[in-house]
């Protein structure tokens, strides 16, 4: 076979992308197999490690609450260093493009809804709006964006009780796009510095200058300024600069739903340190299946239209995401992991899958191949299901992503461990 | 008589009768409609809506105005027209609902019903998605047609009267199509019915750019190939791009006739356009209906992805050694649909002699026919900036590409020379550049 690797990893999001990493460390060559564009562009770009367990959180020490997860976490099987290990991973990716690496401790990063997010690492476009700072805070939206109201967002950062004032507003952007404009069209507008309409800020030359002389005169004594998340996307650092500049006090970024400009730009920090360390990749087809020998897989294929191509390798990583991610599939009939076939213990009436409180502990969310310690999945019997196959992120069972907070930490962490275990075997 | 000599009469007939482009059953893309969880991660991938402010995105021209249409006969909106076609929003989407087809769809309901048939813009439309024909008659007399399509006035009247824009060189013809050539050559030089390829070589590199056509043949016998030439005519690709589904059907039966022909002589299809295997991969299945159609998709790879599935082309690429310019390698978008946007760029990690760098996942914005619109012709600049930006911060002072349109507009944006793949690949394996 002619398309061969050392390691092949299976999914392309943040657990797929740090193993790639992590193995590429170990001297393997490393082909990185994704269906899709990075799932990153779906996520806020914020990374948290552990928020909540449970009723308790939201935690100021994600490490000192570890203890006390099941043992059937993520966390608990590969272990405290490997989280370690998987955020440095992170830091060394991102660069100080990224803040809160100097601390263990969480950060609370207010979102475009108006909620706050307990998390390890944020863009450092978030770092002034943060929740735990007291100075007093100016939000502002525009006409036209549906997925920010700032006044409604403020009313109910003060309702969750941060201890600063804050007000929203809402402008009207200084170029007229059309109702249901695109972010990437106001970022594109502030990167370029784009000409403003006359009859929305007659005296000025460019959008960033406007904008700010628009918002300057309802600052009223903010001490900051939260914009969604589309001040510029290529030039973010120069747009935010400019605008701090002729407003005089810092700008900051709120975190968005998907999808968001921080996930993409996360997205492509991730892609050049792939690129830097050798890792190939191949996207825009899904694996679809897999032949093995004495228990090992030893191909892959992907599907494009009905046409296969053969992928060899001697490793194998599984990093394709969970049920949002369609790494995990169900039916009426049962859950399953549909490239390998990985057994998933689930109950065997569909109604015990889901409890009847939606925001309740909800079995499915926690649904998920189990690993043994060296995170290669189990069958019903306890056995391996390959020797040389090994899950990261959120294909794994044992952790809630959404209620926990823990999403991109197992993913960095799993994605991690098993990279470089995969790589070392080489 | 080659293909070529029979074609000029199929575009320039006006008395088609346009067909009902999907016989049969009505096609029911209500599934993939379903499938949109509404997370517009399309929109935001769409190179068209960050700079164009008249266009609602991908998810209103797909999901959205489908569901719409459901209602009753609710006319097609005309923004449809300004998608580029560069099918992005098909990568992008995590719920796999198959965009690009319900524009296309769209598209071409929109042509069919609410089109004037003798408005400037469809008969402007028409013209450019026929590139093949203008190629043939142009290819008759090419150092007349080379003259006179950049002749200043004839281009300021064509801006003028037809809406095609007068800031873009005309690509150049060449004085021998590559058909010629083959056939100059005695067609294939090895036989061998274990190992059999059917170029698609389309039009661009049979009319325009032989060297890239020549490279590809230079190749495949290096490695024992035997080489099959099908007759064949457009793959579609600016018939999609402009609503003519009837025209595209009707070059596409022709196709899949011969294609599915060479096929069942024990070959593989193989092009080096980018847009022609796009088409023959995805646009073919999903859009039409014709016997063996299936087949020759599943059958169809790009020139460089086949050589590497089926051979040791890494080995053979680090044995070899060019004398080239450093290069900015931009990937087409289409190229990224079928998962080939990173091939070049790895493979040429590993030779001697060049140095290929990948300028990023921007979209070069001319797609094809879309950026020779006069009133496309800014925006499609403008989506290109980002690219030009990126070649020029590069080290290359020369540029690489698959698609013979994103090879024009990185020459027109930067000056830079584009060379094809195949082309570098011919010299690391012969050593020679020339044919």
């Amino acid at each position: 076979m002619a398309i061969r690797e050392d390691v092949l990893v299976v999914g392309g999001g943040l657990a797929g992308m740090s193993a790639a990493l992590s193995a590429a460390e170990t001297g393997a060559t490393v082909r990185l197999l994704s269906h899709k564009k990075s799932t990153l562009r779906h996520a806020s770009g914020l990374v948290d490690c552990l928020g909540y367990s449970g009723d308790d959180g939201p935690f100021a020490d994600p490490y000192a609450a570890m203890d006390d997860l099941p043992d059937d976490h993520p966390y608990r099987i590969v272990g405290e260093s490997a989280v370690r290990e998987g955020f440095d991973r992170f830091d060394s990716v991102v660069g100080d493009s990224y803040r809160g690496g100097h601390t263990d401790v969480n950060a609370l990063i207010p979102t475009q809804a108006g909620t706050i997010k307990p998390t390890a690492r944020y863009p450092a476009s978030m770092a002034a709006g943060l929740a735990s700072d007291t100075r007093s805070t100016l939000l502002v939206g525009f006409e036209g964006l549906s997925d920010f109201d700032a006044p409604l967002a403020a009313d109910r950062l003060a309702a969750a009780g941060v201890p600063f004032d804050v007000r929203g507003v809402t402008l009207r952007f200084p170029k007229k796009f059309r109702a249901d404009a695109k972010l990437t069209r106001y970022a594109r507008a502030l990167d370029r510095d784009e000409e403003p309409d006359k009859d929305r800020a007659p005296r000025f030359d460019g959008v960033r200058r406007a904008l700010a002389e628009l918002v300057r005169p309802k600052l009223d004594g903010a001490e900051r300024v939260g914009f969604p998340s589309l001040i510029g996307d290529d030039r973010n650092d120069e747009v935010r600069d400019d605008l701090e500049e002729r407003l005089g006090v810092p700008a900051f970024e709120l975190a968005a739903s998907p999808p968001s400009l921080p996930g993409v730009r996360l997205e492509s920090r991730f892609l050049a340190a792939l690129d830097e360390a050798g890792v190939r990749r191949t996207t825009g087809n899904p694996v679809v299946d897999y032949e093995s020998a004495d228990g090992a897989i030893t191909t892959v294929y992907t599907d494009n239209n009905g046409q296969r191509v053969p992928y060899g390798a001697d490793q194998v990583v599984l990093a394709t995401g969970g049920l949002v991610g369609k790494g995990i599939g169900s039916s009426r009939e049962s859950v399953r992991e549909p490239v390998f076939d990985c057994h998933i213990p689930h109950p065997e009436d569909r109604y015990d899958w889901s409890a009847t409180d939606a925001f309740g502990d909800q079995p499915f969310a926690r649904f998920g191949v189990v690993p043994d310690d060296d995170l290669r999945p189990l069958d019903a019997a306890g056995e391996t299901e390959f020797s040389n196959l090994r899950a990261a992120g959120s294909v794994l069972g044992g952790a809630d992503f959404a209620a926990q907070k823990c999403g991109s930490g197992v993913s960095l962490a799993t994605g991690h461990v098993a990279g470089e275990r995969a790589g070392a075997l080489i | 008589m080659s293909d070529a000599d029979t074609t000029p009469t199929d575009a320039s007939d006006e008395s088609f009768e346009p067909v009902d482009v999907f016989s049969g059953e009505p096609m029911d893309l209500r599934p993939g409609a379903d499938d949109c969880y509404k997370c517009t991660t399309c929109d935001t991938s769409c190179p068209v809506a960050e700079v164009d402010d008249d266009f609602p995105g991908p998810k209103f021209q797909g999901p959205e105005q489908w569901r719409l249409k459901r209602k009753g006969d609710d006319d097609i909106d005309p923004s449809i027209n300004a998608c580029s076609n560069c099918m992005r929003c098909d990568n992008a989407c995590p719920s796999s609902v198959p965009l690009s087809q319900m524009h296309n769809e769209a598209r071409g309901a929109f042509v069919e019903r609410q089109m004037e048939k003798l408005s400037t813009e469809y008969i402007r439309n028409r013209i450019l998605a026929n590139y093949h024909t203008s190629a043939w008659f142009a290819s008759k007399l090419p150092r007349v047609a080379n003259f006179a399509m950049n002749f200043g006035p004839a281009r300021w009247a064509m801006e003028k009267t037809l809406g095609v824009t007068a800031e873009r060189e005309f690509p150049a013809f060449a004085g021998q199509t590559f058909r010629e050539w083959w056939a100059e050559r005695g067609g294939a030089h090895v036989e061998n019915p274990d190992k059999r390829v059917a170029y698609f070589h389309g039009c661009y590199s049979n009319y325009n750019t032989p060297e890239v056509a020549k490279a590809l043949v230079h190749v495949y016998e290096h490695f024992g190939y035997e080489i099959l030439v099908p007759p064949q005519k457009c793959s579609g690709t600016p018939m999609f791009a402009n609503g003519m589904l009837t025209d595209a059907r009707r070059h596409a039966r022709t196709n899949v006739e011969e294609l599915a022909a060479a096929i069942d002589d024990g070959a593989d299809v193989i092009a080096s356009c980018t847009s022609c295997s796009m088409a023959l991969r995805q646009e073919y299945p999903e859009l039409f209906d014709i016997t063996d159609i299936e087949t020759v998709a599943q059958n169809t790879y790009e020139g460089l992805e086949y050589l590497r599935i089926n051979e040791d082309l890494r080995g053979a690429v680090e044995e070899g050694e060019v004398d080239m310019p450093d290069m900015a390698y931009h990937a087409p978008c289409h190229a990224r649909n079928q998962g080939l946007d990173r091939q070049a760029v790895e493979l040429f990690r590993d030779l001697d002699g060049v140095d290929v760098e990948d300028v990023g996942p921007s979209c070069s914005g001319i797609s094809g026919t879309y950026g020779w619109k006069e009133e496309k012709y800014d925006k499609s600049m403008e989506i290109g900036e980002e690219m030009f930006e990126h070649m020029e911060a590069g080290a290359g002072e020369e540029g690489m590409t698959e698609c013979p349109t994103c090879a024009m507009q990185m020459e027109h944006g930067t000056g830079y020379e584009i060379t094809h793949p195949l082309e570098v690949l011919r010299e690391a394996l012969t050593g020679t550049s020339a044919s």
